[in-house]
């Protein structure tokens, strides 16, 4: 009977199974895409490294930024920034974001991060903006000139801030777990905004450390952690650790020596390169080899330092 | 949970012995007295310790956060994971709730001016700034929405200035000036540095010198405040943590001492 069901539901439906390398072909230069998770948790960093191997540029990058925006900013590939924040949670500052930010690198549409949250609902519920009370007499409308304020139509008369909808020409998310059609799960405390993300663009991709049978999404978890609804996803890619080094919970933490070396080599324009070349320079199976290779570098000098 | 570890005898915790981080671990948690059952938001170390230290004292109905998506049904020391939940907060329901009003936040500033505009996203001119900071986050959300303290841990005339470069957090000039909607729910109860507690209970709504910490002057707060503070003929100290208090932030929520790395003696 199971089986029966099973069958009928998938059988005139095709898998949008995916490589890293295809999502970034669909990227075009000059597109909106928004990068899920927030600060250092769990970005999607593998499409995020397929970009960097791209020739796509001109970006604009709607996030709650963390190291996305750093690699992102650092390989030029952003032409405008749409966030509240860049940061690395355990580390305060993302270096390539501050640096590119003292060059005047790109535009920044810097948000507040609850505009950010319901200009991405409204984005995603086909509004023009949604009212809100954040902004005023902030800064935030005075960088940003093209805000414009909403009277209220009723008694109150209330003046707000309209939260203009930031709609995205493509979502990139990374979950723990998907189905071959798009249904995303979360398995950690926290979905961000990944579904938001995705409903608010054109075109979705996701991630995940694994795919599965659709009828094993729920073997072990409720419904609830089923984030992510097919019908706003376009393409699925299997990426075990695609989230590194950025946390991934309960697959994985935040790699926080990897992170520390990847800042030291940012902050510093000499070390950089040497950094980008080790890891940045080949394919997504040879970054996974190259941190492997960096941890077995670390517990060989602890070895040597006990 | 409810061990708070080996009881100190009474009376051996005297006033000389406790740290200027201590006193500004009471000040942050004074911060919450009387707030009622709403969401306590530290931000940084010593507002962690404080906050939760209103917890397992005066303020027992306060809820807090495990900094991620977790509401902490039990206390532990910081850097600890609690024992039990009694919630769920993620991302997306915190920047709600500070919609509702049920929330005080104290946040950092790197810069703030007399007005209480704080600033944490660049210093210099923004459209190029000479250094880049975190950016605005939730400062514009938190001031306009719910009560938003303020912690410094280093006070400086380079964090009290005449003007901050970006308003993140805003003040009340400018909330006035922003008109009847940025002032309904806006309310900035408390600045607490390593130096003392101040507040806006002005007529002007400027800011005032609430209470010196011990071992402070008003010259040394003066001197190292870039505007000129209200100052009123009579300031007090700050109170003495009582033994109680001391016990619990030394032995319950933070045994490794972190506070006195973020306010050295």
């Amino acid at each position: 009977m199971t089986q029966d069901r099973d069958q009928d539901r998938g059988q005139d439906r095709s898998t949008k199974i995916m490589t890293a390398e295809e999502v970034a072909g669909r990227i075009e230069s000059g597109m909106t895409v928004g990068i899920g998770g927030w600060g250092s948790r769990r970005k999607p960093m593998a499409l995020v490294r397929a970009l960097l191997r791209s020739d796509v540029t001109d970006l604009t990058v709607v996030s709650y930024g963390g190291p996305d925006v750093g690699l992102l900013a650092a390989a030029g590939k952003i032409r405008k920034l749409v966030a509240a924040f860049a940061t690395l949670d355990s580390v305060p500052l993302e270096p390539h974001f501050t640096a590119a930010r003292q060059r005047g690198d790109f535009e920044f549409v810097e948000l507040d991060e609850a505009m950010f949250m319901w200009g991405l609902t409204a984005g995603a519920h086909r509004l023009p903006f949604m009212p809100v009370r954040a902004g005023l007499g902030s800064d935030v409308l005075r960088v940003n000139p093209s805000l414009r304020t909403v009277t209220s139509p009723y008694e109150d008369g209330e003046e707000l801030v309209a939260a203009k909808a930031l709609r995205l020409d493509a979502a990139l998310v990374h979950l723990n777990r998907a189905d071959p059609y798009g249904n995303g799960q979360y398995l950690g405390p926290d979905p961000y905004f990944d579904d938001l993300f995705c409903e608010a663009a054109e075109q979705a991709y996701v991630s995940c450390e694994q795919v599965v049978e659709t009828a094993d999404l729920l073997k072990e978890h409720g419904p609830q952690t089923l984030l992510v609804k097919r019908l706003f996803v376009h393409g699925v890619v299997e990426t075990p650790h695609g989230a590194h080094f950025t946390s991934c919970a309960p697959d994985h933490d935040r790699d926080e020596a990897f992170q520390r070396a990847y800042v030291a080599a940012a902050r510093d324009p000499e070390a950089w390169p040497a950094f980008r070349e080790r890891f940045l320079s080949g394919d997504e199976a040879a970054y996974q080899a190259a941190v492997a290779a960096f941890h077995q570098e670390q517990s060989a000098k602890k070895g040597d330092a006990a | 949970m409810s061990a708070y570890g080996t009881a100190t005898p009474s009376g051996s915790t005297g006033a000389s012995t406790v740290t200027r981080a201590e006193y500004c671990v009471v000040a942050c948690a004074e911060a919450w007295r009387n707030a009622g059952e709403v969401l306590a938001s530290p931000m940084g170390t010593v507002p962690t310790i404080g906050a939760r230290l209103a917890r397992l004292t005066f303020s027992p109905e306060l809820l807090l956060t495990d900094g991620e998506a977790l509401l902490m049904a039990d206390v532990p020391a910081v850097g600890q994971r609690p024992d039990a939940v009694e919630g769920w907060l993620p991302f997306r329901q915190h920047l709600a709730l500070t919609a509702t009003g049920r929330r005080h936040v104290m946040m950092g500033a790197s810069q703030i001016d007399r007005h209480g505009n704080q600033n944490i996203s660049c210093i210099g001119p923004w459209e190029r700034p000479t250094r880049q900071l975190l950016g605005v986050r939730g400062a514009p959300v938190n001031t306009l929405n719910n009560p938003t303290s303020y912690w410094v841990p280093r006070h400086s005339s380079r964090v009290f200035v005449d003007r901050v470069d970006m308003v993140s957090g805003v003040g009340h000039d400018r909330a006035a000036e922003a008109g009847p909607s940025a002032m309904r729910y806006h309310r900035i109860p408390e600045v607490i540095s390593n130096l003392g507690v101040f507040d806006f209970e002005t007529p002007d709504r400027t800011m005032r010198l609430r209470s010196l910490h011990p071992g402070v002057s008003v010259q040394q707060v003066t001197e190292a405040t870039g505007f000129a503070l209200v100052v009123p003929e009579e300031v007090p100290y700050t109170r003495q943590p009582t033994d109680v208090e001391l016990r619990l932030i030394r032995e319950v929520v933070d045994p490794k001492g972190l506070r006195e790395r973020e306010v050295p003696a």
